[in-house]
């Protein structure tokens, strides 16, 4: 018996090695203040932002410096204080060029975040209240980086009944959730009880995987004393993918999102607890969502770390803050399983960053593709109970319509697949090259 | 200021499980190992001859046929080898070596390469091979031996070294041929005893004869999930199943121990049918893939023309797999059976 096979889970999916030793007992550091920040427009799901401020303003810390350019976007704040350098095209991780604001922060400052009094929310409309997380800056911390104001806004019909909390952490090597439930368990739940209150939701669960029983205690403990009395963690059997929002449904209340639906249809919402923690900083000290938890780890750093991190921050001075190894043969950008490897090191880390991995040449894998043999074990990987290796060779043929039929836009591209294929077939790979190529096949032509 | 490392850009997940077919290939081997070694003490020399002989056609036709790129990857996965083990554990102990060489090269090259290679065919590649040698040479593949005894252990089959479209020394094959159980059943005469069928002391082909080594090595490589224990434990239930009927109706049709414990039945359903290339994916399908083995064997068996049908039973199945696929996909989540959203 062991946290893989007790506990509430969804059905398939896969138990890559963990290897969250590294951090998980490493208390969380701040990152020192650097020379120079590089904040994105658009570094998150939705319409880019309108810069507010020009070249050589003088900005402060938490100061607004962009506004949203539409209702599916949100503002952005000065991480530093400052002076913006330029607001030009510059490297986003993926390898584009992205409008950017750059600013060079003042050595002088003592960089000191004031607080302000609290925002009085329960007084606040519900149409007021989003308005304010909008201006807070907050978007999904998970990785897709989706405002997250955007989720409150309930259709006509639909109400949030239950208020999910998730803090499964599945993706290996990442521990900055685990850090922030243990260190910071009053923030998260003080958010938790903020947006199910506001939300008018008759319960929150917070779903947190087995293998971080002091998260489980310390959040308890939290509920305990607050008397939060429609809180509850629930823990969870470790497996990948659970942090996806639907099987962390499906775990919980053993509930199926439709398919291209959202959680919304069953009146759920899902947060996760970073983005609870950042509500409740937003509402209690009016401080808006610049610097966030990153995980810094994997075989090429010499210090692994927790650090709370300046959003904007560039990568290099990150990893060598935490000592990169000059082994270094690979550098990834959020989890393992899904995140984004990195050309350069002088990419900024945006709102959505949770870790940075550096691998050395043994941990850097060189598959060598053999022939699919059908063994199945792709079937039993995936969550969404697809037939992977049917998509892979759909896709390879470029038979568009019946990868639709096979209902290929279900994906979340986890990737679970692709880890578990033993004939090494880069079946997620394969997925997101045909969703692109029918994406752009559907898009009117101009 | 440091200099930069040289930073590889790959897709997506960056972790591996690190279980390759090549290493699924060798489990297999691997599961079969016991299963031959029986087949050395029951058959002596003859058996080690014969493994090798189909071994040899089957390697040396992935070699010839492959390009020079991909050579050394083709024999590496280890499905050739395989495919010329599990074909001479299914040939009588007394074939000609020639014959045996021949099957293994038809075995990979009609039946796997001709499709475009490994993971591409529709058939048993092992079984191709056999198919070939029972419609080529029926008397040879029909013709079974006796095991022999330890003091014979090197005393080669005579009938092992008859020459291309010879003749092999009339003498010889009349002192050795015997029946196999199921002939015997079929065309009349005694059955072997069960205790026979399960130790492996009984006429038959190398890998067939000894059952209780069969089931556990299967329950081993199913534990190991190195298969889908689904097909094996569909087709035995199936003809359990099945003859426990048939032989309720009339006691002259063999009693369901006998179906089971006898002939290929369990080599097929445990090393053949679960070749996973030719067997549909999803678990619904695999479910009945099973069950239609099971009825042609029994079907076969009963009331066919020859005494044995696992071979064709699986072969018929292998083809009707694409159809089969075609009904079981699994349902997807957050749809229903036929694909639409739920509500």
């Amino acid at each position: 018996m062991s946290v893989y096979t007790l506990g509430k889970t969804f059905r398939h999916g896969v138990h890559p090695r963990e290897h969250k030793e590294q951090t998980e007992h490493v208390a969380v550091e701040r990152m020192p203040f650097v020379q120079r920040y590089t904040l994105p427009l658009r570094q998150h799901l939705g319409a880019p932002c309108q810069p507010v401020v020009k070249a050589g303003d003088q900005v402060i810390r938490g100061q607004v410096v962009a506004n949203p350019g539409g209702f599916v976007s949100m503002m952005l704040h000065s991480p530093v204080t400052g002076q913006i350098s330029a607001i030009a095209p510059r490297r986003f991780p993926n390898g584009e060029m992205v409008e950017s604001i750059e600013i060079d922060a003042d050595p002088y400052a003592t960089q000191q975040f004031s607080s302000l009094p609290p925002i009085e929310w329960e007084e606040l409309p519900l149409d007021e209240f989003i308005k304010h997380v909008q201006k807070a800056g907050l978007v999904g911390m998970g990785g897709a980086a989706f405002p997250t104001h955007v989720k409150y806004k309930l259709p006509e019909g639909k109400r949030c009944q239950r208020l999910v909390v998730n803090g499964c952490e599945c993706e290996p090597y990442l521990t900055c959730d685990h850090r922030l439930m243990v260190e910071d368990a009053a923030l998260v739940v003080r958010g938790t009880h903020i947006i199910a209150k506001k939300l008018g939701a008759d319960s929150a669960t917070i779903g947190v995987e087995m293998n971080k029983p002091d998260a489980v205690i310390a959040l308890n403990e939290v509920i305990r004393q607050g008397e939060y009395e429609n809180i509850s963690v629930v823990p969870l059997r470790v497996k990948y993918p659970q942090g996806a929002e639907k099987m962390l449904i499906k775990a919980l209340f053993d509930e199926e999102v439709p398919a291209g639906k959202l959680p919304l249809d069953l009146n759920i919402v899902v947060n996760n607890v970073g983005t609870m923690a950042g509500i409740a900083e937003y509402f209690d000290l009016q401080k808006p969502f610049v610097e966030r938890l990153v995980t810094v780890a994997g075989p090429g750093v010499e210090r692994p770390s927790n650090l709370m991190v300046p959003i904007g921050t560039p990568v290099r001075d990150i990893l060598q803050h935490c000592g990169l190894s000059r082994e270094t043969r690979q550098v990834v950008m959020g989890g393992p399983m899904m995140g984004q490897p990195l050309a350069s090191l002088d990419v900024p880390m945006l709102k959505g960053t949770s870790g940075l991995l550096a691998f050395t040449e043994e941990g850097v894998q060189h598959p060598t593709e053999y022939a699919c043999v059908r063994c199945g074990q792709c079937l039993e990987a995936c969550h969404s109970f697809l037939n992977p290796s049917r998509l892979a060779r759909l896709a390879r043929a470029e038979r568009w319509d019946e990868l639709e039929d096979n209902f290929l836009m279900d994906c979340v591209e986890c990737g679970a697949c692709t880890y578990t294929c033993p004939s090494n077939v880069p079946i997620v790979h394969l997925i997101r090259a045909a969703k692109m190529a029918l994406r752009e096949q559907k898009a009117p032509k101009s | 200021m440091m200099r930069d490392p040289r930073l590889l850009v790959q897709s997506a997940p960056f972790l591996r499980r690190g279980i390759t077919t090549p290493r699924l290939m060798m489990d297999v081997v691997l599961g079969l190992l016991p299963v031959v070694l029986a087949a050395i003490y029951f058959f002596g020399i003859s058996a080690i001859a014969v493994l090798v002989a189909t071994t040899a056609g089957a390697v040396s036709t992935e070699w010839i046929f492959s390009s020079k790129e991909k050579r050394g990857e083709s024999l590496l996965d280890g499905s050739a080898i395989l495919t010329g083990i599990i074909l001479g554990l299914c040939l009588p102990p007394g074939i000609a070596l020639w014959m045996a060489f021949l099957g293994g090269a038809v075995g990979i090259g009609l039946g796997k390469l001709a499709f475009g290679g490994l993971g591409q065919n529709i058939f048993n590649p092992a079984l191709i091979g056999r198919a070939f040698l029972q419609a080529a040479f029926p008397t040879s593949i029909t013709t079974w031996s006796e095991h022999g005894t330890i003091t014979e252990f090197f005393t080669a089959r005579p009938s092992n070294f008859a020459l291309p479209l010879m003749q092999a020394p009339e003498a010889a094959v009349d002192a050795v041929s015997t029946a196999t159980p199921l002939a015997y059943i079929k065309f009349g005469g005694e059955a072997a005893p069960l205790n026979n069928l399960l130790l492996g002391n009984t006429a038959g082909s190398l890998g067939e004869t000894c059952a209780l080594l069969i089931i556990i090595c299967g329950v081993i490589l199913a534990i190991r999930r190195t298969f889908d224990w689904r097909i094996p434990v569909s087709i035995l239930l199936t003809v359990a199943v099945f003859s426990t009927l048939m032989w309720l109706i009339n006691r002259e049709y063999p009693s369901p121990q006998y179906m089971l414990l006898s002939g290929g039945l369990l080599f097929g359903a445990v090393y053949m049918a679960t070749d996973p290339v030719t067997s549909p994916l999803a678990p619904r399908g695999a479910w009945l893939f099973g069950i239609g083995i099971g009825v042609l064997v029994v079907l076969i068996r009963l009331w066919g023309g020859l005494p044995e049908g696992v071979m064709y039973a699986i072969l018929l199945m292998n083809a009707a797999t694409p159809l089969i696929e075609r009904i079981t996909q699994p349902r997807a989540f957050g749809r229903t059976l036929r694909g639409e959203a739920i509500v």
